[in-house]
């Protein structure tokens, strides 16, 4: 394995953790909207405010991680995607500092209003939304050469139907992924009230994700036929993901093993994610940047990778910790203790 | 490609990003090793207050934190939408430290959940200080290794450039730059500095101002002033030190600094002043001071402005700051050194109103003198992103819309700062540490039924 292969794999596991962790969270956020707009608020409230408190910092975390990591081990891409992002970035950024300080404001301040956990859970669509824009970007014919700096055509990105299929998986697959963990976590919490809520949500949310998912393969096929090609070489994983898919909703479907559900769809994002990233392979930026062209010195990336492995036996045994504490302790998850600050 | 307006409004966003960002950013670093003391404090001393404002402290510092965390994911990602040629030269060289910031915040955001969640899970205190210590770790490691990015800006080295290309790139050579050791150790003591005068406000305006006679608002007070006397004296050692890293690596912005204009042999030190058409009017002249603070010799020969091209000049104002934070810096260290004092000698004066309405200013100043100490060092370094190396307006982006950015930035600020404030002044309103103790004292009398 080359260094340049390394580096970009740790930046994938980022970016799928930020994706997974993320995702529950936006989709959190959202469901509890819902529920306040729907007067389900009693069921619901609860047990994702139990989930989220101890984990929405770490959160955040996996974001700087990945964009840090991005930046030390690729350094052009600061130059590529730092000049033509600003905008879309910069909307992400602002709406993920509302939503952490006003998650903070409510939970630790006692700051509760209606209108402002609507507003909340409406910022959990937007940010993927915004996000998401990197990834479609990087298929290459957005982004022009000129006056020797990169520039970003607006009207080419609002217009394309590849960028609002990308934007579309997005919100689906974030309602999704959140639904199907917080069942479990209901499930876990003995709360079976919200658990067939959520669960009814999950198998909502099922179908819009799977169509959206298949799109984007078929959007691909006009927009970028090079990209298109690698990925029906890998039609294997995309079948491997299928499957993950329907052991899911079947589980979910006969209200069985929401603790497997859950991990068969971990299956199916990674196997989705893993198809999507190898058949991009070896491009940042099609066709202007590569993984070999834009990666960093030789000294710069062991540094980076000995600090990494140094971090992780930091940051395991640490993570481990939060989970047994939270996570996975029965008296906590089931809400029989209230140690809170 | 890039527009001057570009360049303008690009160092007006990063500007105001920052200086908001800090004033959490310190708090985030000296509060939880405030907390920490306290609580080890409490266990010394089997005294339940100081566990108790322990947790009074961690309550608030939570606040801060969440607006501490995402300006600090804002200005993250700024650096590189900003000045996206700066990130690709500079992070061939410096990506280490910023990569090592991000797992000391993440090790302390995994404790902060930790400890805050785990509130009264264990009977042995100890346990709970032992959560502590990795968040006052974490928090004062993103500190070390972001100044050491800081740092690397202001004395870049650990490369080679051969014909525009860099070479023989060592990582850890970039990272122990010259400026690295008086920086970090400034930032460092500065942030528990104003951390604990900040929580001293919250003691001495409950006590002096609002007349509480709560035996806890008394040691919460004794115990900040002390360390704010404590980390003050420190800080005022190394900022000598900081001069004198100047004299030897960047005499620009030290002679910028202290108008030093003409290179010369025993120079004197001006203190406040007006400039006025070059010449330096009612300012307090000290003979001999500047060599002194610069190389410790009066005799010493400091180098002046006269030694540089106009064009790399840094701005002459940031004399003002740097009056600014040494006066706040020494006024500060007085006012604490007086309290500590006043205390162990039993001076009336330490009960007297205006007194006290000084101790409540102690925080808010110590604020200022943070960001007029880091206006100073960055002004300080123009026109250089990279001293010598990169001049800012060729790192700036070329892109049409930071105008607008910066304006939905200042508004996002704007909110961020009402908000936090005033969910911080309800938080202590609603829940004053007389109730608090009551309720404690009423929870454990059911206990024992």
């Amino acid at each position: 394995m080359t260094l340049e292969i390394l580096g970009i794999t740790v930046l994938g596991v980022f970016l799928f953790g930020y994706i997974i962790v993320a995702s529950i969270d936006f989709g959190a956020g959202f469901f509890n909207a819902f529920s306040v707009v729907t007067g389900k608020e009693h069921i619901l409230t609860r047990v994702i405010q139990r989930y989220l408190s101890p984990v929405w910092e770490v959160t955040n975390v996996f974001l700087v991680f990945f964009f840090v990591g991005m930046v030390g081990f690729f350094p052009k891409t600061a130059y590529y995607y730092g000049s033509t992002l600003l905008v879309p970035a910069s909307i992400a950024t602002i709406l993920l500092a509302i939503r952490g300080a006003y998650y903070a404001f409510t939970i630790y301040g006692g700051l509760k209003y209606r209108r402002y956990t609507i507003l909340y859970g409406l910022t959990g669509l937007f940010i993927p939304a915004s996000l998401s824009i990197v990834l479609v970007i990087s298929e290459g014919g957005f982004v022009t050469i000129r006056n020797g700096g990169p520039e970003l055509d607006y009207w080419v990105l609002f217009t394309s139907p590849l960028s609002w299929s990308i934007v579309v998986l997005s919100l689906t697959s974030v309602l999704y992924i959140s639904a199907v963990f917080l069942t479990w976590y209901a499930q876990k919490a003995k709360d079976y009230n919200a658990a067939n809520l959520l669960r009814k949500y999950a198998l909502a949310w099922a179908g819009p994700a799977i169509i959206t998912a298949s799109g984007i393969i078929v959007e691909m096929r006009t927009h970028n036929p090079e990209h298109y090609e690698r990925l029906l070489d890998l039609w294997w994983l995309f079948g491997l993901s299928v499957l993950f898919f329907a052991g899911t909703v079947y589980l979910l479907w006969r209200r069985i093993a929401y603790g497997f559900a859950f991990v068969l769809l971990a299956g199916q994002f990674t196997a989705a994610f893993l198809a999507y990233g190898i058949s991009h392979y070896p491009y940042l930026l099609y066709p202007y940047l590569t993984i070999y062209d834009s990666f960093t010195n030789k000294a710069m990336a062991t540094a980076l990778v000995t600090a990494f492995i140094a971090g992780l036996c930091l940051l395991i045994p640490s993570l481990y910790l939060l989970l047994k504490l939270f996570l996975f302790n029965k008296d906590y998850v089931q809400g029989n203790r209230n140690d809170h600050v | 490609m890039v527009n001057q307006e570009a360049v303008f409004f690009s160092r007006v966003l990063t500007e105001l990003t920052l200086s908001f960002h800090i004033i959490y950013a310190t708090i985030g670093v000296g509060v939880p090793l405030m907390i920490m003391i306290a609580q080890w404090v409490g266990i010394k001393k089997q005294d339940e207050h100081y566990i108790l404002l322990a947790r009074r402290w961690t309550r608030g510092f939570v606040i801060t934190v969440a607006v501490g965390v995402v300006t600090g994911t804002a200005i993250g990602l700024q650096l590189s939408l900003l000045w996206p040629n700066f990130m690709e030269l500079a992070g061939n060289v410096i990506a280490l430290p910023l990569f090592m910031e991000t797992f000391a915040f993440f090790f302390e955001a995994i404790f902060l959940g930790i400890y805050i969640y785990t509130w009264d899970r264990f009977e042995n205190q100890k346990k709970h200080l032992l959560l502590l210590i990795p968040v006052a770790l974490g928090a004062s490691f993103s500190a070390i290794f972001i100044t050491i990015v800081n740092a690397f800006m202001n004395a870049p080295q650990g490369f080679d450039i051969v014909k525009g290309q860099l070479v023989n790139v060592s990582p850890l050579v970039a990272m122990f730059n010259p400026a690295m050791p008086t920086k970090v150790a400034h930032v460092l003591s500065t942030a528990y500095m104003t951390s604990a005068f900040v929580l001293a406000s919250i003691g001495a305006y409950r006590l002096l101002i609002k007349g509480s006679k709560h035996v806890y608002h008394k040691k919460a007070l004794f115990l900040t002033m002390k360390l704010g006397l404590i980390f003050s004296v420190a800080t005022a050692v190394i900022g000598d030190f900081s001069g004198k890293y100047l004299a030897e690596y960047q005499p620009e912005k030290l002679a910028a600094a202290e108008w030093h204009f003409e290179t010369e042999k025993g120079a004197p030190l001006y203190l406040y002043g007006v400039l006025d058409n070059g010449e330096v009017k009612y300012a307090l002249k000290i003979p001999f001071g500047l060599s002194i603070l610069a190389h410790s010799n009066p005799n010493a020969e400091v180098i002046g402005l006269d030694r540089f091209p106009d064009n790399e000049e840094p701005p002459l104002y940031i004399h003002y700051l740097f009056d600014l934070m040494v006066t706040l810096g020494m006024g500060l260290t007085f006012l604490a050194f007086v309290y500590v004092l006043g205390v162990h000698r039993k001076w009336p004066l330490i009960f007297k109103k205006w007194f006290g309405r000084l101790l409540v200013l102690s925080g808010p100043l110590a604020v200022i003198a943070i960001e007029a100490g880091w206006w100073m060092t960055e002004v300080g370094r123009q026109p250089w992103i990279l001293r010598g190396i990169m001049r800012t307006s060729e790192a700036a982006t070329g892109s049409g819309q930071v105008d607008t950015m910066l304006m939905l930035f200042s508004l996002l600020y704007l909110i961020l700062g009402i908000g936090s404030v005033l969910v911080l002044i309800r938080m202590f309103r609603k829940n004053p540490v007389e109730q608090e103790l009551a309720d404690r004292d009423a929870e454990k009398a059911g206990d024992l039924k």
